[in-house]
């Protein structure tokens, strides 16, 4: 397998134009206006190559992977299980380390569920080290994603667990110092976000695996805004469990995956059980394969894991580095630009800050649905509403607010001509 | 910005969302029957508390208190103004004439000798992802007077 080598130069506006000839979508019109694309922390759009790889594998190869022997099958399991080597290889893990997914949140609740099952008895003295009870804590943050919180929640209740967060200050930044009187020696599971898909606020991943290690909590981390947009290493990063969506990264929908070192991965018990995660079943019981395959059951998402090794291949050749320079330049035009522009609140951390490319804003006087329809209007995709973070909202009192987020296709005149717009809404709306 | 957005955005529309007739709950005085509802849209966050009094099958008053879109907040407006003084099966022919308007994608137009001023809010029905800003008072209005024939 070859691996694609980038160029070193950074990103520019004429090479992005050159990339955004690889994404058909970007021609687009909406309401008669050449589409600017600024959702991509939502989902983003893919290029031909990655259309191409999915289609080619239904032309030529479609079948069953993990079965059967004849020639298609073989095809479509070496194809799989490549693709699988090249997202592995993308976040730094080894190839055993990776299971597929949908999506990252069904990464987490496989991560929580296995939790759910080790309380029960499931997976035998093996498993112990997943077993909560009454006196055990579940630590996650307030800026979460529904998707790190939800699992959560409902793993304590179901356990008797206690779930506990680090509480966010006014500008959105995790509070570090209450974190260490959070994390203690009940605590057993710190899960937390890599990238803050509302504040763009890259989190200090380092100090609190530091703290959950001191205590020997497991480490979830929810990666999903980190993957896409800057290099990962997962190994670096010293997390024990990651989770990150495909359709994020410019793959398919349906498509996600979990990384977990195989030694945890192999003392947890499986979530979803069914065919192919097994070696002996009778009718009593089931023994179940080593990881990744026991987290697989049933028939996989195989064209999808293929499109998604296409897409990180794409995003390998550009340069990982090249990309999060080149969303840090839009980002900080967004920030800066939004900043200036009166009545207009930009949520986390202050212009200068790191962070991804991506700001959510709050424009006083217009609710956040009227400034969606009003860029949809000028042709403008954003986000609008609390982006799956109600409580981050809440805490910054606010219900809804409206996100832009960039993608190695934007270029600046996209951002410049997103903020041109932004400040006509209030001047639209009447409000002074 | 084109005749769509403005079309959506009527300046009436606009007026409503920032005056916002009935906007406050009221205290029930004793007199009649009182339901009360609370909606909320989960997509957004846009929310309403609504209370309605029936007299002797009369709507005496219709308050409320809510958060949302100018779309949602002018449509609770506009309701306030149209069914208060009505007779309750009135009443409900308007919510249902007012639901049929909106779900037609533009197809239906809006009678404004019988809707009144929500007949502004008839651009809403072009754009699906905002017909459930237009409903929320109106649901809530329709639950609130269940609740007082209770």
């Amino acid at each position: 397998m070859s691996i694609p080598s980038a160029p070193h130069h950074p990103l520019s506006n004429t090479e992005v134009q050159r990339i955004r000839n690889d994404f058909p979508i970007l021609d687009t019109e909406v309401n008669s206006r050449p589409l600017i694309y600024l959702d991509s922390g939502a989902t983003s759009q893919n290029p031909l190559s990655v259309l191409e790889a999915e289609q080619e594998f239904y032309e030529q190869r479609n079948s069953a992977v993990h079965r059967g022997a004849h020639t298609l099958a073989v095809e479509a399991t070496d194809a799989y299980e490549a693709a699988r080597e090249t997202i592995a290889a993308f976040v730094g893990a080894a190839v055993d380390e990776i299971v597929w997914t949908s999506n990252a949140t069904e990464a987490l609740n496989l991560v929580a569920y296995s939790f759910s099952n080790a309380s029960v008895g499931r997976g035998g003295p093996a498993a112990e080290r997943f077993v909560l009870g009454p006196d055990d804590e579940i630590v996650v943050t307030e800026m979460e994603h529904h998707a790190n919180l939800i699992p959560w929640q409902e793993l304590a209740a179901r356990t008797g667990a206690t779930l506990r967060w680090i509480p966010v200050d006014d500008d959105g930044a995790l509070r570090l110092e209450d974190a260490a009187a959070i994390i203690g020696p009940a605590t057993r599971v710190v899960a937390f976000t890599h990238a803050s898909n509302v504040l763009g606020t890259i989190n200090p991943v380092a100090e609190l695996v530091a703290m959950a290690r001191q205590h020997g909590a497991l480490t979830v981390l929810d990666a999903c805004q980190s993957v896409p947009h800057l290099p990962v290493d997962v190994h670096a990063l010293g997390v024990d469990f990651m989770a990150f969506s495909g359709h994020k990264m410019l793959g398919p929908t349906g498509i996600g995956a979990l990384y977990g070192s195989a030694e945890l991965l192999n003392a947890m018990p499986p979530f979803l059980t069914g065919g192919s995660m097994i070696t002996t079943v009778t009718m009593e019981r089931a023994e179940y394969l080593e990881a990744p395959a026991r987290f697989e059951a049933g028939t996989q998402r195989i064209s999808q894991a293929i499109a998604l090794a296409a897409a990180a291949n794409y995003l390998t050749e550009t340069g990982m580095h090249r990309v999060q320079d080149w969303e840090e330049t839009l980002g900080r035009q967004l920030v800066e630009g939004l900043s200036q522009l009166p009545g207009i609140r930009v949520l986390g951390p202050a212009a200068g800050t790191e962070r991804i490319g991506l700001a959510a804003f709050d424009v006083e006087g217009v609710h956040a649905h009227d400034v969606g329809q009003y860029l949809d209007h000028a042709g403008i995709a954003v986000r609008v509403g609390h982006h799956c973070a109600q409580p981050l909202h809440r805490r910054l009192g606010l219900t809804a607010t409206t996100r832009a987020s960039t993608y190695l296709y934007n270029t600046s005149d996209e951002v410049d001509a997103f903020l041109a717009a932004v400040a006509n809404v209030r001047p639209f709306f009447g409000v002074k | 910005m084109s005749d769509d957005l403005q079309q959506l955005y009527q300046q009436i529309i606009l007026d409503h969302a920032k005056e916002r007739h009935g906007a406050g709950l009221l205290d029930h005085d004793g007199a009649g029957n009182q339901g009360q509802s609370h909606q909320l849209n989960p997509v957004c966050g846009d929310e309403i508390t609504l209370r309605a009094v029936l007299v002797d099958n009369t709507l005496t008053s219709v308050s409320w208190d809510g958060a949302g879109c100018a779309i949602s907040m002018s449509s609770a407006s506009v309701l306030t103004d149209l069914v208060v003084g009505e007779d309750r099966d009135r009443v409900m022919d308007l919510v249902d004439e007012f639901r049929t308007v909106m779900r037609s994608r533009g197809r239906v137009p809006a009678d404004e000798e019988v809707l009144g001023d929500a007949a502004a809010l008839a651009g809403v029905s072009k754009y699906p992802a905002r017909v459930k800003c237009a409903m929320l008072a109106w649901v809530a209005l329709e639950e609130a007077l269940l609740a007082a024939n209770q």
